[in-house]
This record gives structure tokens, sequence and C-alpha cells, in this order.
């Protein structure tokens, strides 16, 4: 008998308690302590799966399958929520009156995040992909008012089911294609051989569906304007955690069904890495608007996570993890910060360290993270990818080519650096921003699990060897 | 005793880091300063002591107290590991030094937000410090990005009108050099072999220079080391940040950066570039050398031209670092060994040239060479001790400079003939165009400008004696400091095979 992850089930359960609780609910806060009630529950389910105390035991054929990798991940996932809810969780108010079902959708969307860390077969990693992406869809257009976010929501919904009608169509052709006639993912692990057309066609369109769920270029059009649309809050969540389980998806069913004709289609990856860095980086340096430049980084980080899928190593996987959890803190806490804010451009930050110290600092530290500059998360994830490429050994010159953007990177998150500390405040712009002391203890708890994981990335890794 | 319970490496690093985080919480700005100077003086005081312990003759205790590693990452082979060898002693040394001086000599400006200056500062050290002990590539590499940062913020948040896009290029051209040496790091580590059972390969330095790296990955490897030290140090064509940098950054921070900073490019050089990729060395000597003596000249001629006085000495600077890593790259006996004692007397001898130009503008609130005239009739006190400083800049017989700059040349002179003759050509540019300056500012007629000046303070008395009295000690006895390199010199000769 298997079980099934504790995540799966109590994050969807969860989800419809929150959902019900709508109605009960009378005041608009108290949806925030249900949903940070709920999120610890499943961390602590989580992490007791992980030390082998499963609470459910369903036949699932297989279609599951438990490992470090997907419980380790699942956990940085909900730590990150966590994080996320204790920094922002009131700051969902000010989506519209609908509190405790955006809460719920969350909660919809992790347990399509612990499906897409545990998927065994295709079907599986369809049904993840879609629980993933449904609430996003709605989450997007949650401000009703906002002409902007219903374009966003809009045009995440006909992409986005562009894109998982190409992934359908993949997963037909490769069961039709491989011998088996399977849909489990290590079943169709194809040997050493040539790939076959079938087959061959049906891998390009899943990983042109995967692309585009995790934005890389050329497939990344929708990500600017969607999460620049969407309410900055929900934006926060997309931009991480909802993404960096699409990267673990990809990761997964790449490794593990195509890893032994890895070099027969590493060509496709290298371009897609190389031209998302390139855009990604090249375009976010003249962005005017914070929110809309960290949308660009984040297609450039998603570009430097596509280096574990051209490693496909062991590194690789131990880069995935850590660069999630390094990627998902530091960019929840930047945007922390802007959600606070009220004018989103760079000019908005001027002389924060004047006017808000510990904002100054906390913010700045995300985005050294970000950059990659030692003793913060950034620098090990980054650290970790690129050995993973070279440990790999072929097309050396794209990782120099990902230096070079990862220099320019510097730009674009230093003139904000610039901006909160070596310039004068704008009269009348950002002044009253108020926070809670309750928020400057989190954000410097934010900030220093960055700079904890800077130093001892073992935290992370160390469990996978459990 | 000292070692049972810290070795030198770690206090110097730890000093420094501690006392700067320290240093941003202490609102008072005398009590900051006082207290930068005490920890900067402890600092030093580690480092004297250490000197006593370098010899391993006689001294059997040596590693114990000059190495220590501890576990920080076994599973990929990284360490905290930390030593102290012949060039780490004399640029820890020179670090160490430095930095009272430059707080003493401060003591009297008023920057604003004084103890997030100070602390910064702090926290260079203590990252330059890193750089000269590590053991441990990745953990160099650390200490190499966390020595710029707190350099960033202090030029970018301190100085004149276009200090954050001068700065800004400062930090994109190292931060880019950087990340080139991570790759490079990243491949050797790849070629290591295996030293503890933890991992297949280790970032450790005797790891590095057992990697085993074919001539012809050797080749491109090696590019991207240099590239990231040729930024640092600046070898020409790399050099364009630092005349902007130089001019447009505070004083304090400038000094720190021209007599301690760039030498971390150079110890680059010749604690991991020259033993790690021998073969690409002795091939590529003679194109690093012209290039490096191209840059010298070039620096050299512009220097001539220059009206403002901290471009003068930020061009002098790269004219001189110029022809350290010239000498480095001669891999002969002399011209190692020149080019190490010169690291100390450049850190020496630059320090002092900042110092004065420091006092010139602090007092006639002027740094133009042109508006400056007969500042000796006002303060002859402070032209005779610029007098000694350029000469030694000159590198006029018994100051420091002549010696080291005489085995440098020397050096060259053993590579190629043709090198030298130009290399020297720039040491009787240097002449002109310090003897030019001193002649232009200090003597003719006294003008308005130079009447405004007042007397020096104390404590600018005591840094100035202190520097000179370094100046004339080196050169009439280099012995010690040629002593404490010589180890490094015969690995290094030992490493590279001889044409």
């Amino acid at each position: 008998m298997d079980h099934i992850m504790n995540a799966i089930i109590l994050s969807a359960l969860w989800g419809v308690v929150m959902m019900l609780g709508g109605v009960f609910f009378k005041k608009s806060t108290t949806p925030k302590y249900w949903a940070i009630a709920g999120i610890i529950i499943i961390l602590a389910g989580n992490l007791l799966e992980f030390f082998g105390h499963p609470f459910f035991n369903v036949d699932t054929k297989e279609m599951l399958r438990f490992d470090a990798f997907g419980l380790i991940f699942n956990s940085i996932a909900f730590i990150s929520t966590l994080i996320f809810f204790l920094l922002n969780g009131k700051d969902f108010e000010k989506i519209g009156i609908h509190v405790s079902e955006y809460f719920s959708l969350i909660f919809f969307v992790l347990c399509g995040v612990s499906i897409l860390s545990s998927f065994n077969t295709l079907l599986m990693l369809f049904l993840g992909i879609e629980i993933l992406s449904i609430p996003l869809y709605i989450l997007t257009g949650s401000d009703k008012r906002n002409l902007k976010g219903n374009e966003a929501s809009l045009k995440y919904l006909l992409m986005g089911a562009f894109s998982t009608g190409l992934m359908l169509m993949g997963i037909a052709l490769i069961y039709g294609g491989n011998s088996l006639g399977s849909f489990y993912i290590d079943a169709i692990n194809l040997g050493s051989g040539h790939l076959s057309v079938l087959v061959g066609v049906g891998l390009v369109l899943i990983l042109v569906a995967m692309a585009f769920k995790v934005s890389a270029a050329p497939f990344h059009f929708w990500a600017p304007d969607v999460y620049d649309g969407a309410p900055t809050v929900v934006t926060s969540f997309m931009m991480t955690i909802a993404k960096v389980a699409a990267f673990v998806a990809f990761f997964r069913l790449f490794s593990t069904s195509f890893g032994s004709m890895h070099y027969q289609w590493q060509t496709l990856i290298v371009i897609i890495t190389a031209a998302t860095l390139l855009i990604g980086n090249v375009t976010a340096v003249f962005q005017i608007s914070v929110k809309r430049m960290l949308a660009y980084s984040s297609i450039s980080h998603a570009g430097f996570m596509m280096f574990t899928l051209f490693a496909l190593n062991t590194t690789a996987k131990e880069g995935l993890l850590i660069y999630a959890a390094a990627y998902c803190i530091a960019t929840i806490g930047i945007f922390a910060v802007i959600i606070k804010m009220s004018d989103y451009s760079i000019e908005g930050f001027n002389g924060l360290g004047k006017k808000q110290p510990l904002l100054a600092l906390t913010s700045t530290i995300f985005l050294l993270s970000l950059t990659g500059i030692p003793l913060t998360a950034g620098f090990m994830a980054k650290f970790y990818v690129l050995m993973a490429a070279v440990k790999d050994g072929h097309q050396l010159w794209l990782v120099i080519f990902a230096v070079i953007c990862a220099a320019i990177s510097a730009i674009y998150y230093f003139r904000v650096i610039q901006a909160i500390y070596f310039k004068d405040p704008v009269p009348g712009v950002n002044e009253n921003i108020e926070i809670s002391s309750g928020f400057e203890w989190m954000l410097t708890i934010t900030a220093g699990l960055i700079i904890l994981l800077g130093i001892l990335p073992g935290l992370v890794i160390d469990w996978l060897y459990y | 005793m000292l070692g049972t319970y810290f070795t030198f490496p770690e206090l110097l690093i730890w000093i420094p880091f501690i006392t700067g985080v320290i240093a941003f919480f202490i609102r008072n700005s005398n009590s900051v300063k006082t207290f930068a100077i005490i920890s900067s003086i402890a600092t030093l005081t580690v480092s004297v002591i250490s000197l006593f312990y370098t010899d391993v003759a006689h001294h059997p205790d040596y590693f114990y107290f000059n190495n220590v590693s501890y576990v920080w990452m076994p599973y990929i082979g990284s360490g905290f590991s930390v030593g102290l060898d012949g060039i780490g002693f004399l640029l820890t040394f020179l670090t160490a030094l430095a930095f009272p001086l430059i707080f003493i000599i401060t003591n009297k400006s008023g920057y604003k937000n004084l103890n997030s200056f100070i602390g910064l500062l702090l926290l260079a050290q203590a990252g330059m410090m890193g750089v000269f002990v590590a053991t441990d590539a990745l953990l160099f590499y650390f200490f190499w990005e966390l020595a710029l940062i707190p350099v960033y913020f202090l030029c970018s948040t301190w100085g004149g009108e276009k200090r954050i896009q001068a700065t800004f290029k400062f930090f994109v051209y190292t931060f880019f050099g950087s990340l080139l040496m991570l790759i490079g790091i990243i491949y050797v580590y790849m070629h290591t072999p295996s030293v503890s059972s933890d991992s297949a390969h280790s970032f450790y330095i005797n790891a590095f220079y057992n990697a085993i790296l074919s001539p012809r990955q050797q080749d491109w490897v090696f590019w991207l080391f240099f590239v990231a030290f040729a930024i640092k140090i600046p070898i020409f064509p790399f050099h364009t940040w630092q005349p902007d940098v130089y001019e447009q950054s505070n004083y304090p921070s400038v000094m720190a950066m021209s007599s301690v900073m760039v030498k971390m490019g150079l110890f680059g050089l010749i604690r991991w570039l020259l033993p790690v990729f021998p073969a690409a060395v002795a091939k590529y000597d003679h194109f690093i050398i012209i290039l490096c003596i191209i840059g010298l000249l070039y620096a050299s001629c512009i220097a001539l031209y220059q009206n403002d006085l901290k471009r003068f000495v930020a061009w002098i600077s790269i004219a001189h670092l110029a022809l350290i890593a010239a000498a480095i790259f001669t891999i002969n006996t002399l011209g190692l060994q020149g080019a190490m004692l010169e690291m100390l007397n450049h850190g020496i001898n630059v320090l002092a040239l900042w110092i004065i130009v420091d006092i010139i503008e602090k007092k006639t609130g002027v740094r133009k060479i042109s508006e400056l005239s007969g500042l000796a009739g006002k303060s002859p006190s402070l032209a005779i001790f610029f007098l000694i400083i350029a000469l030694a800049n000159i590198a006029l017989p018994l100051t420091n400079s002549f010696v080291s700059e005489f085995l440098m040349l020397n050096g060259i002179f053993d590579f190629n003939k043709w090198y030298a003759a130009f290399a020297c050509l720039a040491v009787v540019l240097s002449a002109v165009y310090m003897l030019t300056m001193v002649q232009k500012s200090f003597f003719g007629k006294t003008n308005e400008v130079a009447l405004k000046a007042q007397k020096m303070s104390a404590g600018q008395y005591i840094v100035l004696c202190i520097l000179i009295a370094g100046i004339l000690f080196l050169g009439i006895y280099p012995d010690p400091v040629i002593h404490l390199t010589q180890s490094n010199v015969g690995n290094l000769l030992g490493r590279i095979p001889l044409k």
C-alpha cells in the first residue's frame, strides 16, 4: 500500500475550509489567521511525512511518488507561503472583499504544487499543471474593478489554455510513441537510442508547454503583462512559488523520462536558456516601474534555473532546490516592501534609506541576493546552478554568457539600491508608508534567512541525503 | 598563548569585522572615531606580533599559529581555511598599517553619518584581510566580493557630484570580472583531486595547485582569472574605471582602495593565477607584459597633462601598478622579488601622496594644479614632506621605491631588453610629471589660494612622519621584506617551467 502525500489532501481540504469559511468569517482579518494556521498545518503534515509518518493511506497505483526531492521542495514552497502570508496576509484586503476566497484559491494552488512535486505519470502532471493554473487565472483577475488586471487575466487564460493544449498533444504523442504504451514517467525512459519521430515531437511540445509555464523565452510574452497587471500581492505569489513549482515538474519529468537522451535535446534547452537570459536581463534594464522590472528579472531567473535542465545531474538537483528557496524568499521579501508603497516607480524608492532605515536595509539584502552577491542565498543558488552546468562540461560558452547577463542584472537591481541610499526623497511620493512592528520583525527574519542560507546552503541541500 | 585560542589570520579578519558591525551602532561621532582608531591599532598589533612568527625554522609552531581550517561545506569540499605565508604577512601588514593611518588622518574631517562611514571602512578592511589570508578558492571569492560591497557603498554615499555613476561603473566592471573568475574557479575545481572522502573535488588551495589541466584548458581558463585580476589592478585596457572613481570618491575610501584594495589583484596573480596555470602563463607572458608596458607609458603620458590632483595621483598609481604587473609576469627571481617589495612600497607611497593631496584640498579648497602656486612659502613643512614623497615616487636612491623598481627593471631586462628600455622611459617620465607638479604647486609666487592654507595638525604630522620613516627605512634596509617573501618567489619559480 502506498501512501499519498499529506500535503495534497491537507491543502485541498484547507482550500475548501477557507471557501466555506468565507460565509462565516465576520471580520475581514479573520481569514488571514485561518490561512496562517492552515499553512502551518500543511507544513507540519509535510514534514511529518518526510520523517515517515503519513496520515493517509490510499492506493495511488504509483501515480504519485514520494521522494525526498519532492518533499523538500514542498517544504520550501510552504515555508515561502508562510512567510508570504505573515508579511502580506493583511494586504489581501486591498484586492477586494472576498478575502477568504483569495486564500482558498492559494491553497488550491498549493495542492497543485504538491502534485507537481510528486507526479509519476503524465496524467498527474497534467492535472497538477491545471490545478496550479486555474486558480491563478482567477487570482490574476481578482481585482474586478481594475481593467489592467482583467486584461492580464484574460491574456493569461488564453495563452495558458493554449499551452496546456500543446502539452496534452505532447502527452498523447509520447503515449503512442513509446513501446510500452505507458503514461508512467519512469516507464517512458527510452534508453539511450535515438528519439523516434513521435516521441521527439511529443517531447518538443511538452518542452514548449513547460517553457511557457516557467516563462522562458521565447514563450515569455505573457509574463510581464500578467505580472504587472495582477494585484501586487498575487504577483508576488505567482511569480515565486507557482513558477518554481512548474520548474520542479519540468525537471522531474525531463530527468526521469528523457534523461538518458539528454544530449539529443540539450541544444533546444541551450537556445531557450540563452534567449531567456538575454531577453529577461536586457529588457529589465529599461523598466521604470520596479514591479515590471521584477517581472522581467523573474524571466532572467528562469533562465538561470534552466541551467538545471541543461545539466540534469545531482548538482543541478541540489541547485534547483537552493535556487527555489533563494529566489522565492528574496522575491517575496522585496515584494512585501513594494506592496506597502503607493508608487512603484524607481523614484518611489528615493531616499528610503533616510525615511525607513529598516525597510531600506532589508530591501537591499533582498536585492543583493537577487543579484547574487556572496553571503546571500542568491549567490549560493547561482553558484550551484553554474557548477552544475560546468560539471556537465558541454557548451561552456553558455555559462560565460550567463555570467555576462548576471553582470547586466546588477545594473537594474543596483539602480534600486542607488535610489534607496544615494538619492534624496521626492516630495509627495511614498511619504507615509505604514508598517507595523510585527511586519518589521518578519522582514528582518526573512532577510536573516537569506543570509543564513547564503552561509549554510546545506540547510536545504543536506536533507536530500537524509 | 595566542595560538591556543585564535590564529593570526582569524584575528586579522574578525577584529575589523566585529568592530565594524559594532561601529554602526555607535551614534556619537567622537566615540566612533576613537573606537575605529582603537580597533585598527588592535589589528595592527596582531599583525606586528604575527611578523615574529614568520620563520619556519625558528618557530616549530609556525603552522599552528598561522593556519586554520574549519568545516564549512564538506559536501562540495570547501572549508573556512585561512593561512599566512610570506606575501600574506606582507600584505596583511600593509592593510593593518594603512587603516589606523587613514583613521587618524580623517579624525578632523566631518563626514555625515560617521558611524556608517567607519563601519563600512572596517568591514572593507575585514574583506581585504580575508582575501589575503584565504587558502580556499571559494572563501577567497567570498572575501573578494565582500571587500567590494562596503567600498561600493562608501564611494557612492560620500564623494563628488558624479560619484554614483563613477562608482557604479567600477562596481559593474569588477562584478563582471569576479563572475568570470567564479566560472574559472568552478572549472578548475572540477579538475581537482579529492582531498577528503566527503567530496570528489576540493576548493582547497593545494588541490587547486594539483589540478590536472591540459595546456589547452589552461589556455582559456587562464583568461577568466586574468580578466578579474586585471580589472582590479587595473591593467590596460581595463583601467578606465579608476581615474573616475578616484576623482569622485572621498579621500579615506580612495586611500584604502589605492593603497590596499588594488593589491588584491596583484596578490591574486601571485597566489592563484601563476601557480594554477603555469603553462598558460609561460605562453602569454609576452603579450601581458606588452599590455602592461603600454599601460605604463600611456598612464605616465596622461599624468603629464593632468590638472586635477586626484586624477593625477590616479594615473601615477595606474602606471606603478602596471610596472608591478609586468615584473610579476617576467617570472624570474629579480622581477618577482621586486614586485612583492614594490607592493608594500607602493602601498606606503600612494597612501602618502593621497594624504598630501587631501591636506592641500582641505587647506586651500582647491585641487587644480593650475590654481596652486607657492604653497611652500606658506607651509614649508608640507613642502618638505611632499618633496620626500615625490622623490620616493620617482624612485630616487635611499627611498623605498628605488630598491624595488631597480629589482623590477632588472627582472624585465633579463626577460627582454627592449621591454626594459621602454619601462625605463616611464621612470624618466615619472620624474618629469612629479617634479613639474612640485614646481607648479609648491614653488613660484605664493598666490591667494596658497595664502589661505593653515598649519598642519598634529595628527597629520604624525602620520606623514610614520610614512616617511617607512619610506626611508625600506629604502636603506629592505632586507627583512625580501627575506619574508623569498619562499614565495622560490615556490613560484619551482612551479613554472623555465623557457
